[in-house]
C-alpha cells in the first residue's frame, strides 16, 4: 500500500507527458525548479543552524539541573509531540501576524517593525519550533553519558574554559549533534504546511512547488520528478549520518533487549 | 539551578516559552468576542465555541476526523502488532528490508507520500472516499505502532511464555493471558499515537479531500487560508484538549492501578 503508489509516481515520472528523462532535465535547467531547491537547501541550513544553536545550551541545562525541573524541562519539549500541527502552525499565524504578539515584543525591545508573516523570518521561527524536540532528545541523551568529571579535570590542568569546552565536552557530544543535524535537516527539506500558511507564494519550498503542480496543473510528470529528487536528497543526508549513528540511538531509544 | 549561569538559563527559558507558547495561545484567542485574531482579546466570549458545535461544515468535520482515526487506530494496531510479532519473533529472509519499507512512510516528506497517494487514487477512484482515507491514513499510522509494539516485545521475557506452555497452556491461551497483557502499554501507546497520526494528519488529507468528505485538520487549513475567523481558534484547541486527554489517559489509568 506504500510501495505501490511510490512507484507509480516514479513511473509517472518518466512517462508523463511522455517516455523519457524530460521532466528530469527540467528539474535540473528550468530557473523556477532550481531557484526554489536552492531556497529549500538554504532554509533547511538556517533551521538547522537555529535548531543546533538554542537546542544545544537547553540540553545541557537539562543534564546539570536536579530530576525535579528536569522533569518540567522534558515536558516541555515533548509538548510540540502531542499538540496538532494545524492548531500550532494557525497559532504562529496569530502570534507572527502584523501588529501581533511577537512584532509587539520586538518593537518594546527596540527592534523596530520587523515583518514576520509571509517572510523567510517568520517561516524560520516556526519551523524551527517544530524541530527543537527532534534535536533536544537527541543531544541531551549523549550528554547524559558525558562523565562530568571531565570537564573540572580539563580545567584543573589549567585549560581555559573555551578551551576545555571545544576540546573535552563538544567532542563528546558530537554523535548527538550529528543525529540531531541530520533528524532536523531530512525533517525539514519536506515541510509544506508550515511555509504555506506562513511564508508567501513567491518565496515558496520545494514542497510547495511540487503541490502546486499536482494540485493546479495535474503535472504529474513534473511533480513526481521534483518528488524524487528531493527524496533523493533525503536519503543521501540519511545515509551520510548513518555512517555515523545507529538511527535508533539517535532518537533516544535503547536497543537494551537486543543484547538477551 | 545554582550552577547555571544567567545567559544559560535566559536560552533555557527562550526554547521553553518558544516551545510552549503556540499551544497555549490559542486557547484564549478562542475565547474572543471581535471577529479578528487580535491578541490578547480585548472582550471574551463564547460565541466561537457555539459557532463551531452548531455549524455544519466544522461539526462534520469533527464527525469525519473522529470516525476515521477510530477505524484507523483498530486496523493499524491490528496491523502493526501482527508485523511487530513477525518482525521480533521469526528470522527470514529480508526482515530488515520489509522493516526499512514498514518504517518508510516515517522517513519519506509527506508531501511526497500524499502526492504519490493522490496518484493511485485519481486512478483507483478513491479520491474524496472514507475507504481512502482509513486506507491512506493507515500506511502513515502503522510505523508508530509497530515502534512501539517491538520495543515492548524485545524487552519481553520469553521464559514467562515457555512457563506457561510447560504448565500446559495452549499458544492461544499463553499469548491471551500472558504475552498480551505484559505487551499491553505499548500497544496501547501504539494505538495512541496511531489516533493521533490520522487525526491530525494534513497533509495527504489536503489531496485526498472532496468537498463532500473533509476532515477536521483539512477544514483548519482552508480556514487559516481563505477567511479571518476566531472559530479555527476554538477548533484548535477542541483538538489539543483531545489530543492531551488522550495522551494523559493511559498515564493516569497505569498510576489508578498502582495504587490499587
Amino acid at each position: 500500500m506504500f510501495v505501490v503508489p511510490m512507484a507509480r509516481l516514479a513511473w509517472l515520472s518518466v512517462t508523463t507527458p511522455e517516455t523519457g528523462l524530460a521532466n528530469y532535465r527540467d528539474v535540473l535547467t528550468d530557473g523556477v525548479s532550481l531557484t526554489v531547491i536552492w531556497r529549500t537547501l538554504r532554509m533547511m541550513l538556517v533551521v538547522t543552524a537555529v535548531c543546533l544553536l538554542f537546542a544545544y545550551p537547553y540540553a545541557y541545562v537539562m543534564t546539570v539541573v536536579p530530576p525535579r525541573t528536569r522533569a518540567v524541562l522534558t515536558t516541555i519539549v515533548l509538548l510540540p509531540f502531542w499538540t496538532s500541527l494545524m492548531a500550532r502552525t494557525f497559532a504562529w499565524v496569530v502570534l507572527l501576524q502584523k501588529g501581533g504578539p511577537v512584532n509587539d515584543a520586538l518593537a518594546a525591545l527596540g527592534l523596530g517593525d520587523v515583518r514576520l508573516a509571509g517572510s523567510a523570518t517568520g517561516v524560520t521561527i516556526a519551523m524551527a519550533q517544530v524541530m527543537l524536540p527532534f534535536m533536544v532528545l537527541p543531544l541531551y541523551s549523549s550528554m547524559r553519558d558525558v562523565d562530568r568529571a571531565l570537564v573540572p579535570a580539563a580545567l584543573s590542568l589549567g585549560a581555559r574554559p573555551a578551551v576545555a569546552f571545544l576540546r573535552v565536552y563538544l567532542p563528546l557530544t558530537l554523535p548527538g549533534v550529528a543525529a540531531g543535524t541530520t533528524l532536523v535537516a531530512v525533517l525539514s527539506l519536506g515541510f509544506y504546511v508550515t511555509p504555506a500558511l506562513l511564508g508567501s507564494p513567491k518565496e515558496s519550498m520545494i514542497a510547495q512547488l511540487i503541490a502546486v503542480k499536482v494540485q493546479d496543473v495535474l503535472d504529474f510528470g513534473a511533480g513526481g520528478a521534483l518528488s524524487l529528487t528531493l527524496l533523493v536528497v533525503a536519503l543521501a543526508l540519511l545515509g551520510l549520518v548513518a555512517r555515523f549513528v545507529r538511527p535508533g540511538a539517535a532518537l533516544g531509544m535503547s536497543d537494551e533487549g537486543d543484547r538477551r | 539551578m545554582s550552577r547555571v549561569s544567567w545567559p544559560l538559563r535566559a536560552v533555557t527559558a527562550l526554547v521553553a516559552v518558544w516551545l510552549v507558547v503556540p499551544t497555549l495561545i490559542v486557547i484564549p484567542l478562542s475565547f474572543t468576542d471581535r471577529a479578528s485574531f487580535a491578541f490578547p482579546p480585548k472582550g471574551w466570549s463564547l460565541r466561537y465555541y457555539e459557532r463551531f458545535f452548531t455549524d455544519s461544515g466544522w461539526l462534520i468535520a469533527l464527525f469525519n476526523s473522529a470516525q476515521l482515526a477510530l477505524i484507523v487506530t483498530v486496523v493499524a494496531t491490528a496491523l502493526g502488532s501482527a508485523a511487530s510479532f513477525a518482525l521480533v519473533r521469526s528470522r527470514f529472509r529480508g526482515a530488515g528490508a520489509l522493516n526499512g519499507l514498514l518504517m518508510a512512510p516515517i522517513v519519506v516528506p509527506t508531501i511526497i507520500v500524499a502526492i504519490a497517494v493522490y496518484a493511485t487514487f485519481l486512478r483507483w477512484g478513491l479520491v474524496g472516499t472514507a475507504a481512502g482515507f482509513v486506507l491512506a491514513h493507515t500506511v502513515l499510522a502503522t510505523p508508530y505502532v509497530i515502534v512501539t509494539v517491538t520495543s515492548a516485545l524485545r524487552t519481553f521475557d520469553r521464559r514467562l511464555e515457555r512457563a506457561a506452555a510447560s504448565l500446559g497452556a495452549t499458544p492461544w491461551a499463553t499469548l491471551r493471558h500472558v504475552t498480551l497483557p505484559l505487551i499491553l502499554p505499548g500497544v496501547a501507546s501504539g494505538a495512541v499515537f496511531a489516533f493521533v497520526t490520522s487525526f491530525d494528519e494534513v497533509v495527504v488529507s489536503l489531496f485526498i479531500q472532496s468537498p463532500e468528505l473533509q476532515t477536521l485538520p483539512v477544514r483548519m487549513f482552508s480556514g487559516v487560508t481563505n477567511e479571518v475567523d476566531p472559530t479555527i481558534a476554538a477548533a484548535s484547541t477542541v483538538v489539543v484538549a483531545i489530543t492531551t486527554a488522550l495522551i494523559l489517559l493511559p498515564q493516569l489509568l497505569r498510576r489508578n492501578t498502582d495504587h490499587a
